[in-house]
């Protein structure tokens, strides 16, 4: 469902992300771990379409993510980094706004479903302004959930939630995760560990791991691993 | 119709925060107090029936209100990080512009309908009632809309160079001066021989002026319709090149 294959992408002199390829299948949660700095969102946003790589190719679906970009968004479902969101605008209001960019009509029932789906409910009649970071957080989500896409690109999806609602989310990546292809990056160990089925240890824009989690843990534990590589 | 959506989005956003309400008053309180109020330009001490000193002050009105209006569509969405959003969704940068264009053009719009009140004061108050001649204000109107959608386009551009708004706006300010003035300014100057002509040519007064004369001429309206589209093409450049 996604393949890169030998993608690069340099600020200037600085390589941020570094030949890199990896492939996943459908149905599946991988997490894309790794320090700080070290091409997370990059490599999401070259995904996304929001970058051009500078060489090495993508795929998403089978699209291109150059040559094909508009296809590629089309099946995608994306929450970038810090969860940017119109404050003036209502949560029904945004999903409705953000439906229609993805060429849906006006579906009320579709709209009330995502809400039930990420528990924005007792919120929703609020603008986005004035939600705490939790549901803020959850909204970014609907929206990227709306289209019913098969490809979630989820940078940090879980930046800010505190225990319970992280516990929520999890659940709701699971069910998700059997049907569609789900990648979410974070650096929070227990993020991985509570969400994603695969993990991709991603350091100074190189892969330095790519297995599933059960075999991470065995391996010594996740922390360890991920110190033991981002050295 | 996508466009359509980022059109009713940025409409919305105009009216859910002061900036439409703001730049339309005080368009209309300049406008009012210039045409009526003061007596150096009002119509009633002019004696003539005529809306010339309308035309004659709002396009530095519009100079600096249209910046303003604009200078959000794109510094703004940076600052936020809301451009992500948009520019990952299945949309167009063409969508994107064309969209943020047409609200700016309909503010413009809404800025210029009161102003009709102008138009019939004057017409009553004509010492033969209707002796203005309305050629000439059709033809000036016309070319007041396409100047504040020029800038418009202008400003859209500028927005798209910093995402800070205050930078956004000087930038504007000073493209659409020199668009307005500037290339007849530099005409001027005496050195340049035979140039002079294609300079005053380059720049948006001179056809300002001939559409106001009311006889619509097709090079003038080319014109209009070319230097927004260049702005237009320039933005949806920025927004490609950013991707690099």
């Amino acid at each position: 469902m996604i393949e890169v294959q030998e993608l690069t992408k340099k600020y200037g002199k600085q390589v941020a992300v570094d030949r890199l390829s990896f492939r996943i299948s459908g149905g599946n949660v991988v997490g894309l771990l790794g320090p700080n700095g070290a091409g997370k969102s990059t490599t999401m946003r070259m995904l996304s379409g929001y970058l051009l790589p500078d060489s090495g190719t993508a795929a998403v679906g089978g699209f291109d993510v150059v040559k094909e970009s508009m296809r590629v968004r089309e099946h995608i479902g994306y929450l970038p980094e810090n969860n940017p969101l119109y404050p003036h605008m209502y949560v029904r209001e945004y999903l409705h706004f953000m439906g229609a960019l993805h060429g849906m009509k006006k579906d009320r029932r579709r709209t009330e479903h995502v809400i039930e789906l990420t528990g924005l409910g007792p919120e929703s009649h609020k603008k986005l302004g004035q939600l705490s970071k939790g549901y803020r957080q959850r909204a970014g989500l609907a929206q990227a959930l709306l289209h019913d896409p098969p490809v979630l690109i989820l940078d940090e999806p879980a930046s800010g939630l505190d225990p319970n609602q992280l516990t929520g989310m999890r659940e709701l990546i699971r069910e998700l995760g059997k049907e569609k292809t789900v990648i979410l990056s974070t650096h929070i160990m227990q993020e991985v560990e509570l969400l994603c089925r695969h993990v991709l240890i991603i350091n100074k824009g190189k892969i330095v791991a790519n297995d599933p989690l059960p075999a991470l843990v065995a391996e010594g534990g996740l922390e360890d691993v991920f110190r033991r590589v981002t050295r | 119709m996508k466009i359509r959506t980022i059109l009713a989005k940025e409409i919305n956003e105009f009216f859910s925060s002061l900036t439409a309400y703001i730049t339309v008053s005080l368009f209309l309180i300049a406008m009012g107090l210039f045409l009526w109020v003061f007596p150096d330009t009002s119509i009633l001490e002019y004696g003539y029936a005529s809306l010339e000193t309308l035309f004659q002050v709002a396009p530095w009105v519009f100079l600096f209100l249209v910046p303003a209006l604009t200078m959000r569509f794109f510094a703004e969405e940076k600052r936020m990080g809301t451009l992500e959003l948009i520019l990952t969704a299945p949309v167009s940068q063409w969508q994107l512009i064309l969209g943020k264009f047409l609200a700016g053009a309909f503010l413009i719009l809404f800025c210029l309908l009161p102003t009709l009140v102008y138009y019939f004061t004057v017409y009553e108050l004509g010492e033969v009632r209707g002796n203005l001649d309305s050629g000439a204000i059709a033809g000036s109107y016309l070319g007041l809309f396409l100047l504040g959608t020029a800038f418009c386009a202008i400003g859209l551009f500028a927005s798209t160079l910093s995402s800070n708004q205050v930078v956004a706006f000087m930038l504007a300010v000073f493209l659409c001066f020199f668009f307005w003035s500037g290339f007849d300014s530099i005409s001027r100057v005496a050195s340049l021989g035979a140039v002079d002509f294609i300079l005053v040519q380059l720049g948006i007064y001179e056809h300002y002026v001939s559409l106001s004369r009311g006889v619509i001429d097709s090079r003038d309206l080319l014109y209009f319709a070319s230097l927004t589209f260049f702005f237009l093409l320039l933005s949806k450049q920025r927004l490609e090149g950013a991707r690099w």
